[in-house]
C-alpha cells in the first residue's frame, strides 16, 4: 500500500509515528498530480507547498493535520496563488488575500498543492463550463466528474490528494462525490465562513470537504467550522465536530424523502439507493416514508434566487480594478466587451436570468415568489425533523454522464441537481456517501439533518459506510 | 402673491465621522493621497463580504433619536443594483424598505419666534461611491476619468423629508438647523463645501389652494445652503411659467448654475435606471438591543431647539444671545460649562463680545484658546465683586489669553485691583484742586466737563478706577470746594 492509498487520517498517523514525513506526501502526491490523465488541477503551487511542508517537518510538535497536503477548488482564495473560479475573467488574477477556511486549515497543518478545476464561478453540474479544461471522472475518461466542484472530486477520488475543498450551492460538492464515488459533505449554512470564497449566490453558498472516509470528512470540517468576523452570516459552532465512530443505527429514525424518489431517477441509482435503505435497516435503523411537496418546486426556486443574486455578486467584473480587460473606447464599451468577452455562456445565461427576476415589475412575480416557497421548504423540512432524524434520498438522479452530453441542454444539466437543492434552499447539512454501483458507476446516497446536526449526520454515514464497504478506488488507478 | 404654491421635500445625504468606512476597515481620510485607504473589501475583490460598522449604526441611531424616529426594532440592507466605476460592487449597499430609522419629525425656530415643523420620511444608513474625476472637468466626452477609492465606502445616514416645505428660505432654515443639530450629535463634520452634507431637493408648484401635488423635479447637489436656497428659487419660476403659459413641468433632475443663475436638466427620470433592488445576502439585520436605544435615547445631548428655550426662558438671555451661543456645539458646551459658575447673562456677553473680539486676530475660537470657561466666570465674578473695573477686566482677558492665568492671579500680579473709596477720594482731591477753571465749570453747571475729571483720573490711576465712583467722587469734590 502506498502512501496515497493511505486515508488523511491514516498519512496523519503515519508522519506522527515517525513514518513518513510531510514532503515525503508531498512527493507521493505532486508526482501523482504531474502524471494526472483526468485534468483536475488548474494551478499547482509546488514551491509555496514544499516550503510550507519543511516547516511543518521542522516543528517539534506537528500541527493536527500534520502537513497532509490539500487541494482547494479554485473558488477560494489563496494569497498570491492564480485562483480563477474557472473564468478568463480571472486569467492569471492572484489575490491579496486568503479566504477564512483555508487559512484555519493551513494554522491547522494542511499543506495547499493547488487550485482544483470548476464550473465557471461554480454554475454548472459536470465541469464542462470551466473556462480551461474538461476534467474526466475517474472511473471513466468518457464520462463528466460532476459539478460544479468536479475538480475537488477527481482528485480526492484519482489519490492524487487524500482531501480537498469544494463549494457547493445547489449540490456542488455533493453530486460530484456521487458521481466520482467519494465522500461530500455540505455544512448547515453559516458553519463555514464564506469570505475568500468567490461568491455565486451568497444565501446558498458553503464550502465543505470531499474525503475517501467519512472519517476524513469530519476531521477536515473540525478544523474550519465557527464565527468568523469577516463574514456576517458565519455561526458559532456549538461544541466540536466530533470523530465519528458509530458502528450502527438502532433507534435511528431515517425519512425517505416520496418526491425524490420518482420518475427522474434512474433504476440503477434507484437500486442502489434501496439496497442502502435496506442496510440502514439491517443496522438497526427504522426507514419511514415521508413527503416534502414542496422540494419539486425546489429547482424552479433556486433557477430564479440563485442567477438573481448571481446577477450582482458577478458585476464587480469589470475589468477596471484588476483581471484582464478588453480594449474598448469608451466606459460602456469597456463594460461589454470585457463581460462579452470574457464570460463564458453559462454565466451568462445566469446573469440574464437573474436581471430578469429582479426587474422592476417582475420582481414579486419571480423573485418575490420564489423567497416565499423558499420559506415554505424551510417549514416542511422543520416538520419533517420532528417525524425523522434523518433524510436519505438519492444524491444525483444518475450516474456520471458522457461528456458533452447535456452541455446543448441547459435544462438536463439542471436537473442533476434536482435532489440536492431542496437541502441547500433549507440551508441544511447534507452529506453524499458512495453506496454502490450502477453498470461499473459510483451511486450517492445523500444523507441530510436538522441545522447542526453534523455529529449525527457525520456518526450515522459512518456507521453505513462501513457496512457497505465501497471500494473507493476506481478501476485500474495505480497508485 | 403669486397664483401657486410650491411644495418642496429635501433629501440629505451625511457623511458620518466614524474613523473607519461602513463595511470594512480602512480608516476615512480627507486630503490623503488617492487610494491609499483601500483594501479587497472597498475594492470588491473576488470573495470578499461586507461587515457592519457598529460605530455607523450608533451614530444613524443618535440620528434618528434626535428627530423622532420610530427606531425599526430590526432593519435590512438591500442592493441597489447599476453599473459606473465609482461602484466597485456595481451595487451600493443601502437601505430599501425596512430602514433603521422611521418616520420622524423636525421642529425648526424662524427669526420671528414662529415654529417650522417638518416631517421626516425616514433615515437610512448606506455607503458612498468613490470619487471620480473627469478629465477637463466635464462627464460626457472627457478624455479620461480617474478614480479615488478613498472616499468609497464611507458611511452615509441619508435623511429623507415630507413634501413640508413651502419656501425656499424655509427649506434653508431647516437645513441650517438640521445641520445645527447634527453637529451637536457629533455624527458628521456637516461640511456643505467638502460635501460630508449634500441637499437634494425634490420640487413642484400647485394652485394655491390646492391639495394635489405637482409633478416635482429633482434639484441636485448643491454644495452650500445659499445656492440651494437660490436654486429653488429659480425652480419654482421656472415652473410658475411653464405652468402659467399652459405647460407641463416634466419629471426629470436638473442643475442650478450659481453663476448664470439658469436651470438646466441633467437626465430625464423616464430613462432613470431600473436598480433591481433586493435583499442583501451577506449580512444579516441589524436588531439593536432596545436597551442600548435607550441608553443612546437617555445620553442625548440637549438639542438646539429646547437649549435655545432654557437660555431665553432661564437664563435671561436675548434671543440674539442664544442664536449665537448655539451656532455650534463647542461653543455651547464652553458657554454652558462657564454659565454654571457665574452669572449666564454675564458670561453670554463677555463670551460673544470682549472674548470673541480679542481673540478673532489670533482666528482662534474661544475653546481653543488658554482661556477656559472657568476662567470667563470667574472674571464676571470678580466684576460682580467689584474687584475689578470694567476696563481692568478687558486687561484681565487679554493677559489670560496669552498666559492662562488664573484672573485673580492676574489681578494680583499686574495690580489691576480696583482702588479703594478713600485713596481714589485724595487723587480726585488732587486733580480737582489742580484744576480750578474746569472745576468753577462743572459748578456753572457745564456737566460736559465731568468727562475731563474722569478721564484724568483714569489716566492717573491706569483703569483701576470705577467711572461711575470717579463721577460721583469729583461731583463732592467740586462741592466741597
Ligand atoms: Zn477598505
Amino acid at each position: 500500500m502506498g502512501l496515497r492509498d493511505l486515508t488523511a487520517a491514516g498519512q496523519i498517523a503515519a508522519v506522527l509515528a515517525g513514518e513518513t514525513s510531510s514532503e515525503e506526501l508531498l512527493d507521493a502526491h505532486l508526482a501523482a498530480i504531474a502524471a494526472d490523465d483526468v485534468d483536475a488541477f488548474l494551478a499547482v503551487d509546488a514551491e509555496g507547498a514544499r516550503a510550507r511542508a519543511r516547516e511543518i517537518d521542522a516543528m517539534p510538535e506537528r500541527p493536527p493535520l500534520a502537513g497532509v497536503p490539500i487541494g482547494i477548488k479554485d473558488a477560494l482564495s489563496v494569497r498570491d496563488v492564480v485562483t480563477t473560479a474557472g473564468s478568463r475573467m480571472l486569467e492569471g488574477f492572484r489575490p491579496l488575500y486568503t479566504a477564512t477556511c483555508v487559512a484555519r486549515l493551513e494554522a491547522a497543518g494542511a499543506v495547499v498543492v493547488g487550485k482544483t478545476n470548476m464550473d465557471e464561478f461554480a454554475m454548472g453540474s459536470s465541469t464542462e463550463n470551466s473556462a480551461f479544461k474538461n476534467t474526466l471522472n475517474p472511473w471513466d475518461h468518457g464520462r463528466v466528474p460532476g459539478g460544479s466542484s468536479g475538480g475537488s472530486a477527481a482528485a480526492v477520488a484519482e489519490r492524487q490528494v487524500p482531501w480537498t475543498l469544494g463549494s457547493d450551492t445547489g449540490g456542488s460538492i455533493r453530486q460530484p462525490a456521487a458521481l466520482c464515488g467519494i465522500v461530500g459533505m455540505k455544512p448547515t449554512y453559516g458553519a463555514v465562513s464564506r469570505s475568500g470564497l468567490i461568491a455565486f449566490a451568497s444565501s446558498l453558498d458553503q464550502v465543505g470537504p470531499f474525503a475517501r472516509t467519512v472519517e476524513d470528512a469530519a476531521l477536515l470540517l473540525r478544523h474550519m467550522v465557527g464565527r468568523d468576523p469577516m463574514d456576517s452570516t458565519s455561526l458559532d459552532w456549538p461544541g466540536e465536530i466530533a470523530a465519528p465512530t458509530a458502528t450502527d443505527l438502532s433507534g435511528m429514525r431515517v425519512g425517505v424523502v416520496d418526491e425524490l424518489m420518482g420518475d427522474g431517477i434512474e433504476p440503477g441509482v434507484r437500486a442502489a439507493v434501496d439496497a442502502a435503505l435496506g442496510t440502514i435497516e439491517e443496522l438497526g435503523g427504522t426507514v419511514v416514508p415521508v413527503s416534502l411537496p414542496s422540494a419539486l418546486s425546489g429547482l424552479a426556486t433556486y433557477y430564479v434566487l440563485a442567477p438573481a443574486e448571481c446577477s450582482a455578486n458577478l458585476a464587480r467584473f469589470d475589468g477596471v480594478r484588476y483581471g484582464p480587460v478588453a480594449p474598448a473606447a469608451n466606459l460602456l464599451d469597456q463594460y461589454e466587451t470585457t463581460r462579452g468577452d470574457l464570460f463564458g455562456p453559462e454565466v451568462k445565461r445566469r446573469m440574464m436570468l437573474g436581471t430578469f427576476a429582479l426587474a422592476s415589475g417582475y420582481y414579486d412575480q419571480y423573485y418575490g415568489r420564489a423567497q416565499r416557497v423558499r420559506t415554505l421548504m424551510v417549514r416542511e423540512f422543520a416538520q419533517a425533523f420532528e417525524k425523522v432524524d434523518l433524510l436519505a434520498s438519492p444524491t444525483s438522479p444518475t450516474v456520471a454522464f458522457p461528456l458533452g452530453d447535456r452541455t446543448a441542454d441547459p435544462y438536463a444539466m439542471y436537473m442533476a441537481d434536482v435532489c440536492t437543492i431542496p437541502v441547500s434552499l433549507a440551508g441544511l447539512p447534507a452529506i453524499s456517501i458512495p453506496c454502490g454501483l450502477a453498470d461499473g458507476l459510483p451511486v450517492g446516497l445523500q444523507l441530510a439533518g436538522p441545522a447542526f446536526s453534523e455529529n449525527a449526520l457525520l456518526g450515522a454515514a459512518h456507521a453505513l459506510e462501513g457496512a457497505l464497504a465501497f471500494d473507493t478506488r476506481p478501476p485500474g488507478l495505480v497508485t | 402673491m403669486s397664483a401657486y404654491e410650491p411644495v418642496i421635500g429635501v433629501e440629505i445625504h451625511v457623511q458620518l465621522s466614524t474613523r473607519t468606512k461602513m463595511f470594512c476597515g480602512c480608516e476615512l481620510s480627507f486630503g490623503d493621497p488617492p487610494n491609499t485607504h483601500t483594501c479587497p473589501v472597498c475594492l470588491a475583490h473576488p470573495g470578499v463580504l461586507p461587515v457592519v460598522n457598529e460605530e455607523a449604526v450608533r451614530r444613524a441611531l443618535l440620528i434618528g433619536l434626535a428627530l423622532g424616529c420610530e427606531i425599526a426594532p430590526r432593519s435590512i440592507f438591500h442592493r441597489k443594483n447599476y453599473f459606473y466605476p465609482d461602484l466597485p460592487k456595481a451595487y451600493q449597499i443601502s437601505q430599501f424598505d425596512i430602514p433603521i430609522c422611521g418616520r420622524g419629525e423636525f421642529r425648526a425656530l424662524r427669526e420671528d419666534g414662529s415654529e417650522l415643523l417638518v416631517g421626516i420620511t425616514r433615515a437610512h444608513l448606506e455607503e458612498d461611491a468613490a470619487k471620480l474625476t473627469h478629465a477637463g472637468g466635464r462627464r460626457a466626452g472627457a478624455a479620461e476619468s480617474v478614480v479615488d477609492f478613498n472616499r468609497g465606502g464611507t458611511p452615509l445616514v441619508e435623511i429623507v423629508t415630507e413634501p413640508d416645505l413651502r419656501s425656499p428660505s424655509d427649506v434653508a432654515l431647516f437645513l441650517r438647523q438640521l445641520r445645527q443639530t447634527l453637529l451637536f450629535l457629533g455624527v458628521s463634520d456637516c461640511s456643505m463645501e467638502e460635501g460630508s452634507m449634500r441637499a437634494d431637493a425634490n420640487v413642484s408648484i400647485r394652485p394655491v389652494g390646492s391639495h394635489e401635488y405637482g409633478t416635482k423635479t429633482e434639484l441636485k447637489n448643491m454644495n452650500s445652503f445659499r445656492f440651494l436656497e437660490r436654486g429653488i428659487e429659480a425652480e419654482i419660476a421656472r415652473q410658475e411659467e411653464i405652468v402659467g403659459a399652459g405647460g407641463r413641468v416634466s419629471q426629470e433632475t436638473v442643475h442650478y448654475e450659481p453663476d448664470t443663475g439658469h436651470i438646466t436638466s441633467l437626465r430625464s427620470k423616464e430613462e432613470s435606471h431600473d436598480y433591481r433592488y433586493f435583499p442583501e445576502p451577506d449580512l444579516v439585520p441589524i436588531a439593536p438591543d432596545p436597551a442600548w436605544v435607550e441608553e443612546l435615547r437617555a445620553g442625548l445631548p440637549e438639542l438646539p431647539l429646547p437649549l435655545r428655550r432654557r437660555m431665553v426662558g432661564e437664563m435671561g438671555l436675548s434671543a440674539e444671545d442664544a442664536e449665537v451661543l448655539t451656532e455650534g456645539p463647542e461653543l455651547v458646551v464652553y458657554f454652558l460649562e462657564a454659565a454654571a459658575l457665574a452669572d449666564p447673562k454675564a458670561c453670554a456677553n463677555w463670551i460673544r463680545g470682549e472674548l470673541r473680539a480679542q481673540l478673532r486676530e489670533a482666528g482662534v475660537e474661544p475653546w481653543q484658546s488658554k482661556v477656559t470657561p472657568a476662567h470667563v466666570a470667574a472674571l464676571v465674578g470678580l466684576l460682580d465683586a467689584g474687584t475689578v473695573t470694567v476696563p481692568a477686566a478687558k486687561e484681565v482677558m487679554a493677559e489670560v489669553i496669552v498666559s492662562g492665568e488664573d484672573p485673580a492671579d492676574v489681578v494680583e500680579s499686574k495690580g489691576l485691583g480696583a482702588m479703594d473709596e478713600g485713596d481714589l477720594a485724595a487723587v480726585v482731591a488732587e486733580i480737582v484742586a489742580a484744576n480750578p477753571d474746569q472745576a468753577q465749570q462743572l459748578r456753572d453747571g457745564k456737566n460736559k466737563v465731568i468727562g475731563f475729571f474722569v478721564g484724568q483720573t483714569m489716566k492717573r490711576t491706569g483703569g483701576r478706577a470705577d467711572p461711575q465712583s470717579v463721577q460721583r467722587l469729583v461731583r463732592e469734590a467740586v462741592r466741597g470746594d
